[in-house]
């Protein structure tokens, strides 16, 4: 068997830096905070009432139609806006593919939680006859891919994973496998993600989780900083296109960058404490080197996983020592998460799609609020300023509870 | 209000369709193409609405607006 090439023809993004792509990205490379109050909480009720909210998002019409926009959780609003316009600019709906060659897998971390605890509320109150018939399609994870599935007519592989805060990257490399190995001409992928809730802030703030800078917003996500305490919930989406490269040349479409190589592997250490020297995250990378047939001096960006929690940020930075050694100073890592905060099961998406934007305008994004750097953390972030640098191989990191972690590289588009 | 003009204004909003075009012997499933869920909802809005509980096996006989207006009047409460 032959393994295929995978080229990227759309990317999209929806958080708390903007409802586009284009917006997302402007800001981004402005080194802005997309974090803020949430809108509507309750102090009493939430222990953290900040985060990277999505602003002035409003349902279109022509991409879920009216009566059906309350049924669907808001994680499913996002994944099927940022979908339609990673397929339109693709050019993917005018290819001809084959419907049964033309798949989605989503990643999605915890799902409709907000409508769950609406339900619940409505069951607990009103009784069992109140609870809609719509609730059940309304949270679940695929619902994503499904509602991708129906609405450009994608018959091909169809499903959700769920990894925690890895998920998205690990659909990405699920579904880039599936166009190496020729299975899928086409795959859209990526993740959402949309938890603000009362319950949801109140699970990950009594783990200690959560920054609580409830009087300093736009400051309390700092990755690699020495005053960072713990992540700031985010939300959104990043939707990006894959389909076989030599066919998305053969019908003339803008290949934007490629996927090369994916790496998956458990720390097998603590539920949710990150393995300190990096037993599971190193191999991970690794993996995705060999797999991608490149040496570790072609990386030039890590777009890490760097989540601002005390632990983390060490544990990954000792990581990428150990894969890149000397090379480790010479490449630019960044943590994207300082401006939008943690989508959890989308991080992957947006972080993927902030490697590929990389590729393609030679610009890193940079670490915001990156004031005094843990000594422990002493590596190029690419502290509150965007960089221009020529750059051939993109890598991105994710990391979930669980133990487990994704390494996905992109590679730029060089004919 | 006449409980069949309720009833189209429930089913108008719901099924977003103008209520002009919603008759009594209008079909819920052939006219206003809704499938068993949206039905099921339907019937949940105007259990809601009339304070009565449509019990689940007489909800398959009530095919048309006019047949849920009748259901609605004779057993009112």
């Amino acid at each position: 068997m032959q393994i295929q090439r995978v080229a990227i023809t759309g990317v999209s993004a929806i958080c708390g830096l903007g409802n586009s792509m284009n917006e997302v990205w402007d800001n981004a490379l402005k080194g802005q905070s997309g974090i803020s109050l949430i809108e509507g909480a309750n102090p009493e009720m939430w222990p953290v009432v900040f985060a990277g909210q999505v602003r002035n998002f409003e349902v279109s019409p022509d991409i879920i139609d009216p009566k059906e926009q309350k049924r669907f959780d808001t994680f499913i609003h996002y994944a099927l806006h940022a979908a339609d316009e990673a397929v339109r600019s693709s050019g993917l709906l005018d290819s001809g593919y084959d419907p049964l060659m033309m798949g989605s897998i989503m990643g999605v971390g915890l799902g409709g939680f907000p409508m769950i605890e609406e339900m619940h509320t409505i069951y607990h109150d009103k009784g069992p006859r109140r609870v809609s018939p719509f609730f059940i399609p309304g949270f679940i994870p695929n619902m994503t891919s499904g509602k991708i599935s129906l609405k450009y007519n994608m018959k091909g592989v169809n499903y959700a994973t769920s990894s925690a805060c890895a998920s998205a990257s690990h659909a990405i490399g699920a579904a880039a496998m599936e166009i190496m190995m020729g299975r899928q001409d086409s795959m859209v992928t990526g993740g959402a993600e949309a938890v603000l809730s009362g319950l949801t802030m109140a699970g990950f703030s009594n783990m200690k989780a959560l920054s609580k800078w409830n009087d300093r917003p736009s400051e309390a996500s700092r990755p690699f900083d020495k005053e960072r305490n713990g992540f700031v919930m985010g939300e959104g989406a990043g939707i990006i296109v894959l389909e076989n490269l030599e066919k998305a040349k053969a019908r003339g479409a803008k290949i934007i960058a490629e996927v090369v190589g994916f790496g998956a592997t458990a720390d097998a250490y603590h539920i949710t404490a990150p393995e300190p020297e990096g037993a599971g995250t190193v191999p991970c990378m690794e993996q995705a080197l060999r797999y991608a047939g490149i040496n570790k001096e072609d990386i030039d960006y890590i777009n890490a996983h760097g989540t601002s929690t005390p632990l983390g940020d060490i544990a990954e930075t000792k990581a990428i020592k150990k894969v890149f050694g000397d090379h480790a100073y010479k490449l630019n890592v960044s943590s994207t998460k300082s401006m939008h905060g943690h989508l959890l099961g989308a991080a992957g998406g947006l972080e993927s799609v902030m490697c590929i934007k990389a590729l393609e305008t030679g610009t890193i994004p940079p670490t915001i609020n990156l004031n005094e750097a843990d000594p422990e953390c002493d590596l190029n972030y690419t502290a509150n300023e965007a960089v221009k640098r020529e750059i051939r191989y993109a890598l991105n990191n994710s990391f979930g509870f669980g133990g487990t972690n994704s390494t996905t590289i992109f590679k730029k588009f060089e004919g | 209000m006449e409980i069949q003009d309720k009833v189209i204004n429930i089913v108008s909003e719901a099924a977003n369709v103008e209520a002009g075009n919603i008759k009594s012997e209008t079909s819920f499933i052939d006219d206003l193409n809704l499938d068993s869920l949206d039905m099921v909802e339907m019937m949940m809005k105007m259990e809601e609405e009339f304070g009565i509980e449509i019990p689940e096996e007489k909800t398959e006989d009530l095919k048309t607006i006019g047949d849920v207006a009748k259901y609605l009047k004779d057993n009112a409460n």
